[in-house]
């Protein structure tokens, strides 16, 4: 049997690869054919020989569980997600706006703080921010760049056009997924990528954020010493700095390998102490250095805020910068925008409502079992409650909890997530997707070519979550032609 | 900059492949080896528990060392001292140093891992022992050619290259120990002197060899028919073959030279190598090789800790 897309039904969402039963849309013709010039068997012997390859690969991840760490192969599906260069240009030029902006704002809150004295963005939101550093007022990183890494959530609702969901300036992980989901279909598929589809190659981000992170250097060195700090070996996004470590022919270190002497930070190498001009952490804010921040961290380096402030060493993301991935402050980015940079937002953010603003709070308690209702501070889709498919227990539980804390909470409409096609036992069929590229930022930007695909393996499911049961597809940029 | 703790990872991963592929050699040639022995000599498949150093623990598991008992224990079981327990350490070394080692690297020693994992319960079945071991013998062959056409002739090649030689002096002695010591008082039979075992000290001494993919090597360079002094002789002080004792110690010596801070240890290798170049064997084999090999375990045990103290333990 073959795969025939007019039975395919993706009902009422907005599906990237088919506009009506049968058709396909044009970019992503060529693909869709040549899926249904397979049988199924070959299908899945394609997707045998991914699973096999991933398992060869050793790509994994670590789900925490009471019955102790589990290391997991990566979920994959095997069949491509398009996005059409053109659109993907504008996305582009959109999420280099949006972290562009970010950045002032976050130099502007521990520096001058006119977006206060404007009255844009009011300033105990800032105050109150669970990621907002005290510690961090009056520093200038260079380039005033605090947030060197975004990983961006998009998704597409049913006009087919990008909205940004939310914004990941802490320690974003996946992209190591991109790279490895690439390297997995170009095994799968190899005959379609011949120069006719024109597929954009995702190989250059470790390359892009090794430059990004020598821009920083205090030390005007050719060759600086850039490390990736990892909270270690059984962290659950262990093979991703692993593996950034190794793209970039960077350290991987964790916080035993340094010593602060001096304000300055030194990795112990086997020909003793050897200076370090850029760490790439990824380790929250508040493990990395036991005498500013969490006094029980031993994640982190003793010394090592004094040695930033010092201008010694540089923090890629720099310390505070998670103030602006608050979701609070995420419904003010539009703002951000045009107060910073003057422009048009390129992407909107999904309509959203303030629990603070009493007005806004009365129409999410109201309209609660429509909602998605989101801490400001969580990750992981944690925390959440998704209105239309919450029990009655569920949707008074977060009643009470959002009129005991207001300012930690923002609701938005439920997007219908567009669909794409994935390869599940016996057919093709539809299942919804979100997208997170990842923006880097220094002395110049770049954006990846795509990014990563998550999707919910699950019929009818939003949640895409690795940690949850999500999996992941390779996304491909390509001509429209 | 190789970061102390990574030069530990390495090095460990190098000496658990470098275990796992002895001890698979051993498996494989002790096999064969019972096949032409008489039933009634002592030389039993306890013999390989006393090689491995893990006597104590099997026999808190297993009451009688036979072939299916010990071919799990030193195939499958969860013990350290399995080729499968080693794999997994081998693999999580190599898991934890991926960002400094070639990508090919550590795909061939996870599928590996995934190799033995997957036939863990094949390993009992004689039938199909032979290729499997084969199977590990020959991959841990092909890293070390992969990783010696692959990765820079830096620290950590290196630290790899030191693990994999001390790994391999230390199993040779352990060899050797069970052929001259362990071994020759206890062949002769149980039931009174009437099977002399001379005949088979000839096979013993030939799977020895094998063992150690020395026999034709042997051949070729001793002549000698295979006696126990030759075979010792070569497989402690023969300078050329790959595996001897002196020739690995020797390439330790060479290998801690382009160390900063090699003193230490540079100093221990010298005295492992005169307790190798001291040694008269012929003269042992008439009394004390026993006592002769213990001491070079002991400074071969030495060299391990030097290199620790110097490089693996964090600075201040």
């Amino acid at each position: 049997m073959r795969v025939n897309w007019k039975t395919y039904n993706p009902g009422k969402f907005f599906d990237e690869m088919i506009s009506s039963p049968g058709y396909a849309r044009k970019s992503s013709r060529r693909l869709a054919s040549y899926l249904s010039s397979l049988t199924h068997e070959e299908l899945l012997e394609k997707k045998t020989a991914a699973e096999l390859a991933i398992k060869t690969m050793g790509v994994s991840f670590t789900v925490y569980s009471d019955a102790g760490n589990i290391d997991r192969e990566w979920p994959f599906d095997i069949i491509p997600r398009i996005i059409a260069a053109k659109e993907w240009d504008q996305t582009s030029e959109g999420l280099k706006q949006r972290l562009r902006a970010i950045n002032l704002f976050i130099n502007d809150i521990y520096n001058d703080q006119k977006i206060f004295k404007d009255k844009v963005v009011p300033k105990e939101l800032i105050f109150e921010s669970t990621n907002f550093r005290k510690e961090c007022l009056g520093i200038k990183p260079r380039y005033g760049v605090w947030a060197h890494v975004c990983g961006t959530d998009l998704i597409k609702g049913d006009s087919g056009e990008f909205l940004v969901l939310e914004d990941n300036l802490r320690v974003p992980s996946g992209v190591s997924y991109m790279l490895e989901n690439r390297r997995v279909t170009k095994r799968v598929f190899p005959e379609l990528f011949d120069n006719d589809y024109n597929i954009r190659p995702v190989t250059e981000y470790p390359t892009q954020l090794f430059e990004t992170l020598a821009a920083i250097s205090p030390r005007r060195l050719k060759y600086p010493e850039v490390v990736v700090l990892t909270p270690g070996v059984y962290n659950s996004a262990y093979f991703e700095h692993s593996f950034l470590a190794q793209r970039m022919g960077a350290e991987l270190v964790e916080g035993r390998d340094l010593v602060v002497i001096d304000d300055k930070v030194y990795m112990k190498t086997i020909d003793g102490l050897s200076q370090v001009d850029v760490i790439y952490r990824r380790i929250d804010d508040q493990f990395i250095d036991p005498t500013v921040f969490n006094k029980e961290s031993v994640l982190g380096v003793e010394g090592l805020f004094k040695a930033w402030v010092k201008g010694n060493v540089a923090l890629a993301n720099a310390p505070g910068a998670g103030v602006a991935d608050d979701k609070i402050i995420y419904t003010y980015v539009p703002k951000i925008i045009k107060y910073y940079l003057d422009e048009e937002p390129i992407l909107p953010n999904v309509e959203s409502y303030l629990c603070i603003d009493k007005k806004q709070c009365d129409h999410v308690l109201k309209n609660l079992d429509k909602l998605v209702v989101k801490p400001a501070n969580e990750s992981g889709g944690y925390g959440m409650l998704i209105g239309p498919q919450a029990s009655k227990q569920e949707l008074a539980e977060f009643t009470r909890r959002i009129k005991a804390d207001p300012r930690n909470y923002m609701a938005q409409p439920l997007i219908s997530l567009s669909t794409v096609p994935i390869l599940s036992e016996r057919v093709v069929e539809p299942r919804h997707v979100d997208l997170r590229p990842f923006v880097l930022q220094a002395e110049k930007s770049y954006v990846t070519a795509g990014g990563l695909t998550r999707v919910a393996m699950v019929k009818g499911s939003y949640v895409v979550n690795s940690s949850q049961g999500g999996g992941s597809k390779d996304t491909w940029i390509v001509d429209d032609a | 900059m190789l970061l102390s703790r990574v030069a530990e990872r390495v090095y460990w991963q190098s000496r658990y492949l470098e275990r796992a592929e002895n001890t698979a050699r051993l498996l494989s040639v002790f096999s064969t080896l019972m096949m032409d022995l008489p039933p009634k000599t002592k030389l039993g498949w306890h013999s390989l528990i006393e090689i491995s150093g893990s006597t104590e623990s099997f026999y808190e598991k297993y009451k009688v060392a036979q072939e299916r008992s010990v071919m799990r224990y030193l195939w499958a079981d969860n013990n350290g001292y399995s080729v499968s327990s080693m794999l997994v350490m081998a693999r999580e070394n190599a898991r934890t140093t991926r960002e400094i080692m070639p990508t090919e690297a550590f795909e061939h020693i996870n599928t590996l891992y995934h190799f033995a994992k997957d036939n863990s319960l094949i390993g009992e079945k004689p039938g199909a022992r032979h290729a499997l071991l084969e199977e590990i013998i020959v991959s841990c062959q092909q890293l070390t050619g992969l990783l010696s056409g692959t990765l820079s002739r830096d620290d950590t090649y290196t630290f790899i290259a030191l693990g994999r030689s001390l790994e391999r002096a230390d199993m040779t002695t352990r060899i050797v120990d069970v052929g001259s010591g362990n071994l020759l008082p206890g062949l002769t039979s149980e039931d009174s002197s009437q099977h002399s075992l001379e005949p088979y000290e000839n096979i013993l001494w030939m799977n020895i060899l094998r063992s150690q993919s020395a026999y034709q090597m042997y051949r070729q360079h001793v002549q000698e028919i295979v006696n126990a002094k030759d075979v010792v002789e070569f497989l402690i002080k023969n300078p050329d073959f790959p595996r001897s004792v002196f020739h690995n110690l020797e390439d330790i010596k060479a290998m801690l030279k382009t160390l900063p801070r090699h003193g230490k240890a540079s100093t221990q290798v010298n005295k492992a190598l005169r307790a190798v170049r001291s040694a008269d064997i012929a003269a042992l084999l008439e009394k004390g090789l026993l006592e002769h090999i213990d001491l070079m375990q002991i400074e071969i045990g030495q060299i391990h800790d030097k290199i620790a103290q110097t490089w693996f333990l964090p600075q201040k």
